[in-house]
């Protein structure tokens, strides 16, 4: 694959990465995942892709071990450590929050990363350190507001500055579905683009926007069961499968919206 | 107490005259000190959207009290203390295990509950009027010594939620998130679910099985109707429920009703006022 030949040229080579062997997920009668065989390099931008019911959040739930699995996960940083769990950043695809609630961006902070009882009193202090951290992902001006109160792209935006402290290893993100403009998806995956180059971090990100994805995953990986096609978001169109998967009921042509 | 009942007679009150009507300057420090129980846990059993839950851990502790008077053991509140546990720990393991909706689980286990009490209570004809003061019940007719137990849930109650409340906010704004940050959440929940299951139990003989839960949940549901973070939510929870319960003790000496409820109307009434109050702001 051209990828890896790609990924090679950045500090890590090889050194790093997660590699997921012959996973397979099946609940109850239903078999969701089986023979799922991927290798994700530190700095690069992966994206799962597939049609409604594939798996795609399945298997993010499965690296994170909410849903039993077979086959092994395993990991190996760039000091050449093998652990069997990475250390794993997760942005969820949205919080199952009533949206009435009142937790505020800086309560969310203050649970996440100290043991200062958010009900009680949030010093200064802890209110600077928040501000700084949520400008990694431009979001420092929203610690007063109500989670529920938040755009879809705000949300994200905060959940992303969560799960990048400590820095993981291995970034999930499950991408919502909808509730973001344009502008904002533009603007995060931007945001994931200069994420990865600075931390070297390894990126999977679960994507329901073909188009906007295309322009920014290094890899794409169509997903339905098992893995039917990887490589560069090119040669993934151009696969068999992906016409075989998307054609007949999509009207999008890769091919004009890429080129 | 003695400095309890001084206080006390500073109030410009009928009852409030200095040696007179003991067991209302009782009811009044016991409330004082249940309030802020209820409001505190409120909040969490709003966010978590277990306002049935709790209710169903209130027929869990009436049964309780029925096996334990049966049995003949000293206390039956203790025994009540110990099957509403055990009660709350089935439901959330069936809920874990089966996945079905917790509707549908609670409702079976509050049924149950409620149906083996009655069988049990009314088991060779007798008679079940002995067992009302657990469904009204009575804060007139607390104790001294009980007014201590209560404090001494308090003082629990706020140190539980000096450790533990973190925890608790972040697995309930996203389990899976919480999760992935190396949270245990259902242990977590689990010590929750028994530290309602307790508190509903001790409380329910002074407060009532029909209105407990309105008491536990009401404030909350208030708070937040006005509150954006989490400390406004706190104050506002824990001072509704203060005047609420003050209030209405109070008020049902006047109009001589069962404190519990006239509680409950108050806090209703609060409700509906923040309810037009709610300003879906920031």
């Amino acid at each position: 694959m051209k990828n890896k030949d790609n990924t090679c040229e950045h500090s890590c080579c090889g050194l790093c990465c997660t590699r997921i062997e012959n996973l397979g997920v099946t609940i109850g009668q239903n078999e969701i995942l089986k023979d799922v065989n991927l290798h994700v390099h530190c700095g690069e931008f992966t994206a799962i892709i597939g049609p409604n019911g594939a798996g795609k959040s399945t298997l993010l739930k499965a690296i994170l071990g909410e849903v039993r699995h077979t086959g092994s996960l395993r990991f190996m940083s760039s000091e050449g450590v093998r652990k069997d769990k990475p250390l794993i950043g997760y942005v969820p695809q949205h919080l199952d929050l009533d949206a009435t609630s009142p937790t505020s961006v800086l309560d969310l902070y203050t649970v996440c990363r100290s043991a200062m009882p958010a009900w009680l009193h949030i010093p200064s202090r802890i209110r600077k350190k928040a501000a700084e951290y949520f400008s990694v992902a431009k979001a420092e001006h929203l610690l007063d507001r109500r989670l529920g109160a938040l755009s879809g792209g705000e949300l994200q935006r905060v959940l992303l500055s969560l799960a990048l402290d400590p820095v993981p290893e291995l970034l999930l993100l499950d991408e919502p579905v909808s509730g973001i403009d344009q502008n904002g998806m533009e603007l995060f995956y931007e945001l994931l683009s200069d994420l990865k180059r600075s931390y070297d971090l390894s990126i999977i990100l679960v994507s329901h926007d073909m188009e906007t994805v295309s322009r920014h995953a290094d890899r794409l990986v169509l997903l339905s069961k098992t893995i039917l096609a990887s490589g560069s978001p090119q040669e993934v169109f151009r696969s068999e499968s992906f016409k075989r998967v998307f054609s007949p009921f999509s009207g999008f042509q890769p091919g004009k919206n890429l080129e | 107490m003695t400095f309890w009942y001084q206080l006390v007679d500073l109030l410009p009150f009928e009852w409030a005259e200095p040696g007179k009507m003991l067991f209302m300057k009782n009811a009044l420090l016991a409330i004082i000190v249940l309030a802020p129980i209820f409001g505190i846990l409120g909040t969490m059993i709003v966010n978590n959207q277990m306002a049935f839950f709790s209710d169903a851990l209130g027929h869990g502790a009436f049964t309780g009290v029925v096996i334990g008077g049966l049995a003949g053991f000293m206390l039956p509140v203790w025994s009540a203390v110990a099957f509403s546990i055990v009660f709350s720990v089935c439901i959330s393991v069936v809920k874990q295990r089966t996945k079905m909706a917790s509707d549908t689980i609670i409702g079976v286990f509050s049924s149950i509950a409620v149906a083996a009490g009655i069988f049990i209570a009314t088991l060779g004809g007798k008679s079940f009027t002995k067992l009302n003061s657990f469904l009204v019940g009575s804060i007139l007719s607390i104790t001294p010594s009980e007014i201590g137990l209560l404090g001494l849930i308090l003082l629990f109650v706020l140190v539980f939620w000096l450790f533990f409340f973190n925890k608790l906010l972040f697995s309930s704004v996203n389990s899976s998130l919480a999760r992935s940050r190396g949270l245990k959440t259902f242990p977590l929940d689990m010590i929750f679910s028994m530290v309602i299951a307790v508190l509903v139990t001790v409380a329910m003989s002074w407060i009532g099985l029909l209105v407990i839960n309105s008491f536990l949940v009401l404030p909350a549901a208030s708070a937040r109707n006005i509150s954006s973070n989490q400390r406004q939510y706190h104050r506002r929870a824990i001072a509704i429920s203060l005047f609420s319960g003050v209030a209405g003790l109070i008020s049902s000496y006047y109009f001589e009703t069962a404190a519990g409820a006239t509680i409950v109307i108050i806090s209703s009434i609060i409700f509906l006022i923040t309810l037009a109050l709610r300003k879906r702001h920031a």
